[in-house]
């Protein structure tokens, strides 16, 4: 057989989460992708971020694309169900899913590929209609499973393996997602956990369209001498404009921060985001400044990571078309066929 | 000198009008007072792809015995096109009649000796009667229908009435409406003679609805149970979700907080439509989204997702003619085989053949149930002309104690009690699976939705034998199929015969007369109307037990001979082909003369498929 179980025993003294379950029960199959892989590092921060937030692993549902990183929710959280969809088709699918069952929360794994070329248009509609859902990129500027192509966000100048230089510009998705309305923004990197899980632990708690794009090196085609997407090259250029800490409704908050420095925005679901400034005055909560700044240090080549931007007050989807508190699958028949007096009406009306 | 047609309650008038022009309303009424009038009415709108400008048609027959097709030919002409007026002239039929605005002279050339020619100068009359340019055109319409009230003898109190109910949410409207009519009603009683084509009170209209079929197929969505509607506009079918939409807003309430118990997104394509269709269908939603053939091609990928991965979704295709430039506003049903098997691999697919609005309405219910039973797209395929045209239909039913079935879904309960959960098992025989919706179990029937690498588990696998396993499997579900769906309707002749004719969709109305009209001439021959695709076994027996069988379709292709023949084995040379494909919807009297001809019954040359 072509496919791996993981062994489910474990340590008896592993750590356990509010609910009881450890590290190992949001596991899933063993990866497939190559050794050293940055997307197998945002499996295991997605992983991490699962459990610290106390998630009812089969209360969530992971959907992705088609490409290596849409391999990955195979590699994680085992008790969801997951649906591998096709190549840049995950927003649609998605936001279907979300539109039938409200209560869930909705994971949207993609890749470069899968998000800035093939599905850009389908990125960009999820965005704006702010589907409730934690979409994450795994960025490598480059096609792995048909090995070596640029993708859409390679950087115009950066070299592939084989040597060429890429003319076109590159995507930058942060900046589409800020233009197209998306009320939950970050990036980093998949070489900085500490960075990366409170992020995703944000996104998975926010309400509405969450992004992160992560970089996430190929180190098979994309980790060379020459290349933006690199090990080297991202860990050399990236700064970050904050720290968050995710704060569960429930805990209080014991943390000690110096004043000043520190920014709390309270998130629908009562956690708290505690946002340490790194940069100067960067302000996470103002869509025009954050686009700008971005916009200006991408000029001097920074790769600017951290939570970039959040709405306090976000809406979704279903607050837009004013759906019921019921989700839309658990409806009974009653509730979904008028019947036949209500015909007899109709009837009347078209005579 | 040609003799004028005379004739009662059957006849055929045609309105030739400038898009834009506000003569839809006034055509409407018309057609509504005669149906009030207890005589059925067939109207069918022929107009082009534009808003304002180019010319478009109304076409209402008149039919005392009941005839709902187009009957082909022109009896009266409305002709207020002066663009399209040397076509519309040569379209009636001789001893017919031409009616126009006579306001300016008209050269005696441009007339038609064998056609009894109207004028009314309703400029004239529209212009000293008002002085608002908004007045004047609405009310010229107004007075246009006054006059043919009169010229037709049409009950006043009737339009009276209808004019009231049309303007009952503006009522200032009323008098002037009501004035206008009277204006074209007394000039023409004063100046010209009534028409040899009369209108007769009759009582044949019964208890039957006008409705044309997006409207009932989005009624049936909403009694199917459908929550999820997700779509991308294309004509001709707009206004199916636009129904959906209206249907929602006055059943789909929640009583206590008045909030929506349905989701409707205007999708940024078709493909995004069909993903959330496919997406909510994967999370236990009843979905849909509606489109034409176009969509239907951009769908292509999703389609066969659904098929391999399992995925319930309903698409409604409302079939027109040609690519995104080609003949938009005209009907077919030309999207048969680029349906049925859809797709890249091996695909199949359900489709529902619906003959008019009370089909769209019951099959438009019924596809959501086989999309749940068996897991996969169910298409129900409309075309223009039953979609976009108000016919008459026999009234909506529901039976109240037919529950909905959401199909074999694995619930928490039956994974507590240790059921076996295979996604991709054959439990039964019946080919199809149990699934589980995300979130069912804490612990058990959790699983990776992909295409077709896996295996009875859903755990990955690209072994070839299990691949044919799966593959094997689907066939078997597929014909499960063909005894879920609506069985064929026989008609059989009053006398034995080896003659057949197979039809589906909106061919229907047409053949109906034809039949009747062949049966009056002493020809047998059986018909079959086929409702589904996969066909269940009656309709090989059918073709089995004729010599020659006729299958009546309106596209170039032959598009369900050709699937009849290949999912049957038939001979083709047992099955004649019958098209029409001009974008205009077939007649009885096509049907009747090309079967006529097939069966020698008329001595001329023989065209087409049978000169060979």
């Amino acid at each position: 057989m072509t496919y791996i179980v993981k062994p489910q025993f474990h340590h008896p003294s592993l750590p356990t989460n509010a609910l009881g379950f450890t590290r190992r029960d949001y596991e899933g199959k063993v990866s497939t992708l190559c050794a050293g892989c940055g997307h197998d590092s945002i499996s295991a921060a997605i992983v991490q971020a699962c459990f610290e937030i106390d998630l009812e692993p089969h209360r969530l549902a992971k959907l992705s694309g088609i490409g290596c990183s849409s391999k990955t929710p195979d590699y994680f959280l085992g008790a969801s169900h997951g649906f591998n969809t096709v190549h840049g088709r995950m927003p649609s699918v998605l936001t279907g899913a979300n539109l039938a069952n409200r209560d869930l929360i909705y994971l949207g794994v993609s890749g470069d590929g899968d998000s800035a070329s093939i599905g850009l248009g389908q990125f960009a509609h999820a965005m704006r209609r702010g589907v409730n859902m934690a979409y994450i990129v795994e960025n490598n500027g480059v096609y792995g499973l048909t090995k070596g192509q640029f993708s859409a966000t390679a950087d115009k100048g950066s070299k592939s393996k084989k040597g060429m230089v890429n003319s076109d510009s590159g995507i930058d998705l942060v900046a589409l997602a800020l233009q197209l309305g998306a009320t939950f923004v970050g990036r980093s990197f998949s070489g900085d956990k500490e960075q990366l899980t409170p992020l995703i632990k944000a996104a998975l708690t926010h309400k509405g369209a969450a992004f992160i794009d992560v970089l996430s090196p190929c180190v098979a085609f994309n980790n060379h001498k020459g290349s933006t997407k690199s090990f080297d090259w991202v860990r050399e250029h990236n700064e970050a404009v904050n720290r968050l800490d995710v704060i569960l409704g429930r805990a209080p908050v014991t943390a000690s921060y110096e004043p000043g420095s520190l920014v709390e925005v309270a998130q629908h679901d009562g956690s708290v985001l505690m946002l340490r400034k790194v940069a100067g005055d960067y302000d996470a909560t103002d869509r025009g400044r954050a686009m700008t700044y971005l916009q200006e240090r991408q000029a001097v080549g920074e790769i600017v990571t951290g939570l970039l931007y959040v709405d306090p007050e976000s809406e979704d989807l279903h607050d837009a078309l004013d759906t019921v508190s019921k989700p839309l699958n658990a409806l009974s028949d009653a509730e979904l066929t008028p019947g036949s007096s209500a015909l007899d009406k109709i009837n009347a009306a078209l005579r | 000198m040609t003799r004028a047609i005379a004739a009662t309650n059957d006849f055929v008038v045609k309105f030739a009008n400038v898009n834009g022009s506000g003569s839809a309303s006034a055509n409407g009424l018309f057609v509504k007072a005669i149906l009030r009038m207890g005589v059925p009415v067939a109207a069918r709108n022929i107009f082009p792809s534009n808003i304002q400008g180019l010319p478009t048609w109304y076409e209402i027959r008149v039919s005392g015995q009941g005839w709902l097709g187009r009957r082909g030919g022109v009896d009266l002409m409305v002709a207020m096109n002066p663009q399209t007026w040397a076509r519309d002239l040569a379209e009636i039929e001789p001893g017919g009649y031409l009616f126009y605005d006579s306001t300016k002279p008209m050269q005696t050339d441009r007339f038609r000796e064998d056609v009894t020619v109207v004028g009314v100068p309703l400029t004239a009359l529209c212009n000293a009667a008002y002085v608002e340019p908004s007045k004047r055109k609405v009310l010229k319409n107004i007075i246009c229908l006054g006059a043919l009230t009169c010229l037709l003898g049409i009950e006043t109190a009737v339009v009276e009435a209808l004019l009231a109910e049309e303007y009952a949410s503006k009522p200032a409207l009323i008098p002037a409406n009501i004035e206008a009519m009277h204006i074209g009603f007394n000039y023409a009683r004063d100046h010209l003679a009534p028409l040899g084509l009369q209108l007769e009170r009759a009582n044949a209209v019964g208890d039957r609805i006008f409705v044309d079929g997006n409207t009932a197929a989005g009624l049936g969505a909403v009694y199917g149970g459908a929550t999820v509607c997700a779509w991308y506009p294309i004509t001709p079918s707009t206004s199916l979700a636009e129904a959906f939409t209206d249907y929602c807003g006055k059943l789909r309430h929640e009583p206590e907080t008045g909030k929506a118990r349905y989701a409707i997104v205007q999708a940024e394509d078709e493909i995004a439509s069909i993903g959330m269709v496919v997406g909510a269908g994967w999370n236990g939603a009843r979905a849909f989204t509606c489109t034409s053939g176009p969509g239907v091609s951009l769908m292509q990928e999703f389609i066969g997702l659904s098929y391999f991965a399992e995925i319930p979704a309903v698409i409604f295709d409302v079939q027109r003619g040609g690519p995104s430039t080609g003949m938009p506003t005209r009907t077919q049903q030309s999207d048969i085989l680029s349906t049925a098997y859809a797709s890249h691999g091996d695909t199949k697919h359900v489709l529902l053949l619906p003959e008019g609005p009370g089909e769209c309405f019951e099959m438009g219910a019924q596809a959501f149930d086989l999309a749940d039973r068996l897991q996969t797209t169910i298409f129900v395929m409309l075309a223009l002309d039953m979609g976009m045209n108000e016919w008459l239909t026999a009234p909506f039913k529901w039976d109240d104690s037919r529950p909905l079935d959401h199909g074999k879904v694995m619930t928490a309960e039956m994974l507590e009690a240790g059921a076996d959960f295979g996604r991709y098992k054959d439990v039964d025989g019946d080919g199809i699976p149990f699934r589980t919706l995300p979130a069912t179990h804490p612990s058990k029937g959790a699983y990776f939705t992909r295409g077709t690498s896996r295996d009875q588990y859903a755990r990955y696998t690209e072994e070839g034998a299990l691949y044919v396993d799966n593959m094997e499997r689907l066939l078997r579900k597929f014909d499960t199929a063909r005894s879920l769906v609506p069985a064929p309707i026989l008609r059989k002749a009053p006398r034995q015969t080896s003659y057949g004719v197979i039809y589906y969709g909106s061919t229907s109305p047409a053949m109906d007369e034809a039949l009747a009209g062949m049966e009056a001439r002493g020809l047998n021959v059986d018909a079959l109307r086929v409702r589904a695709f996969p066909f269940p076994g009656e309709v090989f027996d059918f073709i089995a037990h004729h010599e020659l069988v006729f299958v009546v379709e309106q596209n170039r292709d032959a598009q369900l001979r050709t699937l009849l023949i290949n999912e049957g084995g038939v001979d083709p040379a047992r099955l004649v082909k019958v098209l029409n494909y001009d974008g205009s919807p077939i007649t009885a009297r096509f049907i009747q003369g090309e079967l006529e001809r097939g069966m020698g019954a008329v001595d001329v040359n023989m065209t087409g498929e049978m000169a060979q």
